[in-house]
C-alpha cells in the first residue's frame, strides 16, 4: 500500500518536472506515462477527467492528477498524486524566486522557452489526434466537436460554461443509431505544420 | 505565523473559486495583491513569465512564486498546499460519486457528449499555443507582409518534431528537452 503511493507519488512528481506550459501540455505525458507505459488509465478516462478538471475549482492539472491517484489508491493515493504533481514546481520556483530574480528576463532562457512551445503545440494536437478517434464515434460526436472547437476558437465563452451546457446536451440527446464504426473520423487538426489563421 | 495563515486562506479562496485552470487564478491574484499590499502589478506580470518558462501547472506556480515573494522559504509550500486543497476535496468527492453511478446510463451519456468537447476544448488550447509559438501577430499588424506572420524557424522545428513524433514514438520530454537545446542554439 505504502509502496503504491510512493509509486504514485514519483510518477506525477516526474510528470510536474517535465511538462511546461500547464494542463494541457500535460496531456501528452500523461497519454504516455499512464496510457501507454503503465496502463493506469484509458484515453477515454482522461478525457472524462479534463472535461470534468475543467468544470470543477482548481488547476485542471492537479484535479487530473487527483482523479487519476484516487482511481488508483482511494482517499490517500488522490493526496499522494497531487503531493506529487505539486512537488517539482516547488522545489523549483523556490530555487529561483531566491536565487535567480531575473530568470524569465534571461536571454537563454527566452530562446529555449520558444522553441519548447514550438514543440508543445506539436505535441499536443499529435495526442488530440488520438483522443478524436476514441471521443468522436458518431456523427452527433462530431457536431458536438466542431460546435465546441468554434466556441472556444472564436467566442470568449468560458469553458466552464460550455461543459456544463454540454453535459445538459448528453441528457437531453441520444447517441445517434449509426456509429462510424471501423471508420476513422475526420481529423481536421491533424496537421500540426500547416495551421495558420 | 500569522502571515503564513493568510496565505493558506487566500490561496485557499483562489483555488476554491479558480475554476478552469492556471490562468484563471489571474483575476483572484490581482485582488490578492491590491488588498494585501504583498506584490504589485507589475510583480504579477514577472510571475506569469516565471511561471510560464518552468515546468510545472501555471496556478501551482504562481501560487509557490507569490508564497516565496511573500513569506520565504515555507510561504511557497503553504501558498500551493492552500491552492491544492480545494480541489483536493471536491475532486474526491465528485470521484466517489462518479464510481458509484458509473454504470448509470445517465452518467454513460453525459460522458458520451462530453467527449468530444473534451476533445475540442484541448484541441483549441493546442492551436492557441500554436498561434503564440508559430506565428508573429505583433509585428504582422505593422508591416502587413505575410511573410512577417510567420514564425519561420519555429515552424520549421515543429515540422521536425512533428516528423520526430511519427518516426521514433519517443517521450515526449525528450522532444521538449531538444527542442528547448534548439531554441538556445538558433536563438528562436
Amino acid at each position: 500500500m505504502l509502496k503504491d503511493l510512493f509509486n504514485l507519488f514519483f510518477v506525477f512528481a516526474k510528470i510536474g518536472a517535465v511538462t511546461f506550459g500547464g494542463g494541457y501540455a500535460m496531456l501528452p505525458v500523461f497519454q504516455r506515462e499512464l496510457v501507454d507505459n503503465r496502463g493506469w488509465t484509458t484515453e477515454e478516462k482522461l478525457m472524462d477527467y479534463f472535461a470534468i478538471s475543467q468544470c470543477t475549482p482548481g488547476v485542471i492539472a492537479v484535479n487530473t492528477a487527483t482523479f487519476i491517484g484516487c482511481s488508483r489508491a482511494g482517499i490517500p493515493g488522490g493526496i499522494a498524486a497531487t503531493l506529487g504533481v505539486v512537488f517539482p514546481s516547488i522545489v523549483i520556483i523556490t530555487v529561483l524566486a531566491i536565487f535567480l530574480q531575473n530568470f524569465a528576463h534571461l536571454e537563454a532562457v527566452r530562446h529555449a522557452f520558444n522553441g519548447i512551445r514550438a514543440c508543445v503545440c506539436v505535441l499536443i494536437l499529435n495526442s488530440v489526434v488520438g483522443l478524436i478517434k476514441k471521443a468522436v464515434i458518431d456523427y452527433k460526436c462530431l457536431i458536438i466537436y466542431f460546435v465546441v472547437l468554434g466556441l472556444s476558437l472564436f467566442a470568449p465563452v468560458s469553458p466552464v460554461i460550455i461543459v456544463i451546457l454540454v453535459g445538459v446536451t448528453g441528457v437531453i440527446i441520444k447517441p445517434a443509431k449509426t456509429p462510424f464504426s471501423g471508420k476513422t473520423p475526420e481529423k481536421p487538426e491533424e496537421s500540426p505544420s500547416k495551421k495558420g489563421k | 505565523m500569522l502571515l503564513l495563515l493568510r496565505l493558506f486562506f487566500e490561496f485557499f479562496k483562489t483555488g476554491l473559486f479558480a475554476v478552469g485552470g492556471g490562468l484563471a487564478t489571474l483575476p483572484f491574484l490581482y485582488e490578492m495583491g491590491s488588498k494585501t499590499g504583498w506584490f504589485t502589478a507589475a510583480d504579477i506580470a514577472d510571475m506569469i513569465a516565471v511561471s510560464e518558462s518552468t515546468p510545472g501547472p501555471m496556478g501551482v506556480n504562481m501560487a509557490t512564486y507569490v508564497g516565496v515573494k511573500t513569506a520565504g522559504l515555507p510561504g511557497g509550500a503553504v501558498a500551493t498546499l492552500g491552492l491544492v486543497c480545494p480541489s483536493l476535496i471536491v475532486i474526491i468527492i465528485v470521484a466517489r460519486i462518479l464510481n458509484r453511478f458509473k454504470d448509470s446510463a445517465l452518467v454513460k451519456k453525459v460522458f458520451y457528449a462530453l467527449r468530444p468537447a473534451s476533445a475540442a476544448l484541448i484541441t483549441a488550447a493546442g492551436l492557441g499555443v500554436a498561434r503564440i509559438a508559430l506565428l508573429r501577430l505583433d509585428i504582422f499588424k505593422e508591416t502587413h507582409v505575410i511573410f512577417d506572420l510567420l514564425n519561420w524557424k519555429c515552424i520549421l522545428l515543429a515540422v521536425a518534431v512533428y516528423i520526430g513524433i511519427r518516426l521514433f514514438h519517443k517521450h515526449p520530454v525528450l522532444y521538449i528537452a531538444l527542442s528547448a537545446l534548439a531554441g538556445v542554439i538558433f536563438s528562436l
